[in-house]
């Protein structure tokens, strides 16, 4: 594959996909030292909100240190170059925080639904689009479908007025065929000035390949996070993403090594435990289930005693999507209780 | 035997139609009119059933009031098209019923404030507020009944082919009123509610979790009893609510899970988000119908 002299939109996802390990507790200081050296590193997006989108602050998903407006007024004014992108979720949030996020100066709305779920999102990406804001319509779960369903559902986002439509590998479940297929028909069958974007998970270490496979089927803005900060055994990491596309002479408009320093140095400081490869995180990738996930199950573990791959595992079999954190707790309940009448004949 | 109160439903599609099978049953009301705005399945199941329909909107109605008057009009139609509907009906001297999230009128969610609302005679118009709020707002009062909850949030998780385009058109309508309603009926400081939609086949039924925070450490006994007996009234009108396990007390988190299985009415039984408002709608007319013949 040559990239000789293509343009690539590499998006961070560190200080939102990120707040997933950080159990939303990313400090305003946090954010402004890491999307200060994010942005010297030349990143030119960067995404900023609670792990579950704008107005996720809750008993289900978590309750942040700050506020999206916080967060987003703190970074906005921090950064000299890279604009900042907010998530919304439609069930979650709604207008009002696209609003809000709008005043407090975001470029870029990513409105996310499920992969079959695209017609939540009208109001929401007609509302980004009518506000001027680059307006991305993210397909989550996307290994759940076939790429005919997938198309369907990305051409219900476009006609809404989504100018970028996202592959989005919410489990980390997809090898390079699966990616290759689906971008290669939102490429074929949207509308050629749409543009297409791949967010990866590594949960079988599969961030960078499948990037690559997605950007060469046509995508063009491909999601990763410095040190690979993300849900579940993280995203594409972000500093050897731009290292790649560098040798195979893309232009990101990244300097590698202060991308480097501000993983090294600022982000990786920042974690609780490691984000890597463990148990859990590839269970999530080989059984498909949302990688935010992973933590509460952990909890449910600690709490109830089951292993939480096992509940894990059971999400993924259940065909579950993101969101229903909820039902942890209530799996971990049911399984604690057949262990328990197990144990007891 | 008392007369039945006479009513219309505006809207022929799932939810009117199950609404209308639900009210072929009542002991207290007798539908007349089934109101669309084009001559749909719904309007022909209506019209073998023996109904006067109008395929003409409202206007329909206004223009075959004089012939078939009417107590009651259910709205089952979307937020957006209600305020006209609830404009007309209200001008022909009918108490609207509004299974939209538009919430014009007062909340009713009945095992809650039925009473309160049958107590103000200067009701032309009451909203049931959305399918989550129905099947959540019981279980956040039957918590603040027992002590004061600062903060409920709702979340529920309904199977994609129980959610009809008026609310994904407008699922902001959905968590703007029941976050509303918690907190106004649930008497909650604080309310919000997550609405997630599941494609899974088959379908799942509707399940709901309830977290409330109370301010001081729950009195579980209590409100374990409180929620039970809750249960149970929401279980007379629809059968198919239950408990999915204990409440769960986590410091001051109380955590209470539901599933609602609907009658299979019309709708299949996965829907038991479609038919807690159906059923609720109607129970709100019936017992205003009561209280009027006494």
């Amino acid at each position: 594959m040559d990239l000789t002299g293509k343009k690539i939109l590499l998006h961070d996802m560190c200080l939102r996909d990120g707040m997933h390990p950080k159990q939303h507790q990313i400090t305003l200081a946090q954010m402004h030292a890491i999307s200060q050296a994010l942005d010297e590193a030349g990143v030119p997006l960067i995404e900023v909100t609670h792990g579950d989108g704008l107005g996720g602050a809750s008993v289900n998903y978590g309750f942040p240190a700050e506020t999206d407006e916080t967060y987003l007024r703190g970074v906005v004014g921090t950064v000299k170059r890279a604009r900042i992108s907010a998530l919304l979720l439609p069930g979650i949030g709604t207008v009002d925080h696209l609003r809000m996020a709008k005043d407090c100066g975001v470029s870029t709305i990513r409105v996310a639904t499920h992969c079959t779920e695209a017609n939540v999102s009208r109001q929401h990406i007609a509302l980004s689009r009518a506000l001027g804001l680059d307006t991305v319509g993210f397909l989550m779960m996307a290994h759940m479908v076939e790429p005919a369903e997938l198309l369907e559902q990305a051409l219900l986002m476009e006609s809404y007025g989504a100018n970028c439509i996202y592959c989005t590998d919410s489990a980390g479940y997809m090898l390079p065929a699966d990616v290759t297929a689906r971008i290669a028909l939102l490429r074929d069958r949207l509308h050629p000035d749409t543009e297409i974007g791949f967010h990866g998970h590594h949960n079988l270490a599969m961030g960078v390949g499948n990037s690559l496979a997605a950007i060469e089927a046509g995508a063009t803005r491909i999601d990763g996070s410095a040190a690979g900060l993300g849900a579940g055994a993280g995203n594409t990491p972000l500093e050897a993403m731009a290292a790649v596309l560098e040798r195979m002479g893309a232009d990101t408009g990244i300097d590698i090594f202060k991308l480097a320093d501000a993983a090294e140095d600022h982000v990786l400081p920042i974690l609780d435990e490691p984000v890597r490869l463990s148990r859990d995180a590839l269970v999530l990738g080989y059984a498909g289930a949302y990688s935010s996930f992973l933590l509460f199950a952990k909890r449910a573990e600690s709490r109830y005693g089951v292993p939480s791959h096992r509940i894990l595992l059971e999400m993924a079999r259940r065909r579950t999507v993101g969101g229903q954190e909820d039902l942890i707790e209530a799996i971990a309940i049911e399984m604690a209780s057949e262990q328990a009448s197990q144990s007891a004949k | 035997m008392q007369q039945k109160a006479r009513a219309a439903i505006i809207g022929p599609g799932n939810i009117g139609t199950d609404l209308l099978m639900k009210c072929l049953r009542s002991d207290w009301i007798e539908p007349v009119w089934m109101i669309g705005i084009e001559d749909s399945p719904g309007i022909q199941r209506a019209r073998d059933l023996g109904l006067r329909v109008s395929t003409d909107g409202v206007d329909g109605l206004i223009t075959g009031w004089a012939e078939a008057p009417v107590d009651f009009v259910f709205d089952a139609t979307s937020a957006y098209a209600h305020a006209d509907n609830s404009e007309k009906v209200t001008a022909l001297g009918a108490l609207m019923i509004d299974l939209t999230p538009a919430a014009i009128g007062p909340y009713c969610i009945p095992p809650v404030n039925l009473d309160a609302v049958l107590a103000n005679d200067n009701n032309q118009n009451v909203n049931m507020v959305t399918c989550g709020g129905q099947a959540t707002i019981p279980m956040v009062r039957a918590v603040s009944l027992i002590q004061h909850v600062r903060y409920a949030e709702i979340v529920a998780t309904v199977a994609s082919k129980s959610v009809g385009m008026g609310t994904r058109d407008n699922i902001d309508e959905f968590t703007r009123t029941t976050s509303a309603a918690i907190a106004a009926i649930g008497e909650a400081d604080e309310g919000k509610a997550i609405i997630v939609i599941n494609p899974a086949e088959p379908p799942l039924i509707m399940r709901d979790t309830i977290h409330c925070l109370t301010t001081d450490t729950p009195r579980e006994t209590e409100i374990t009893e409180s929620i039970e007996a809750m249960v149970s009234d929401v279980q007379q009108y629809v059968p198919g609510y239950r408990l999915t396990n204990a409440p769960i007390f986590d410091g001051h988190r109380v955590t209470i899970s539901v599933q609602v299985e609907g009658l299979g009415d019309f709708l299949p039984t996965y829907a038991g988000n479609l038919d807690i408002m159906t059923a609720a709608g109607l129970r709100t007319a019936e017992m205003i119908a009561q209280r009027r013949q006494q």
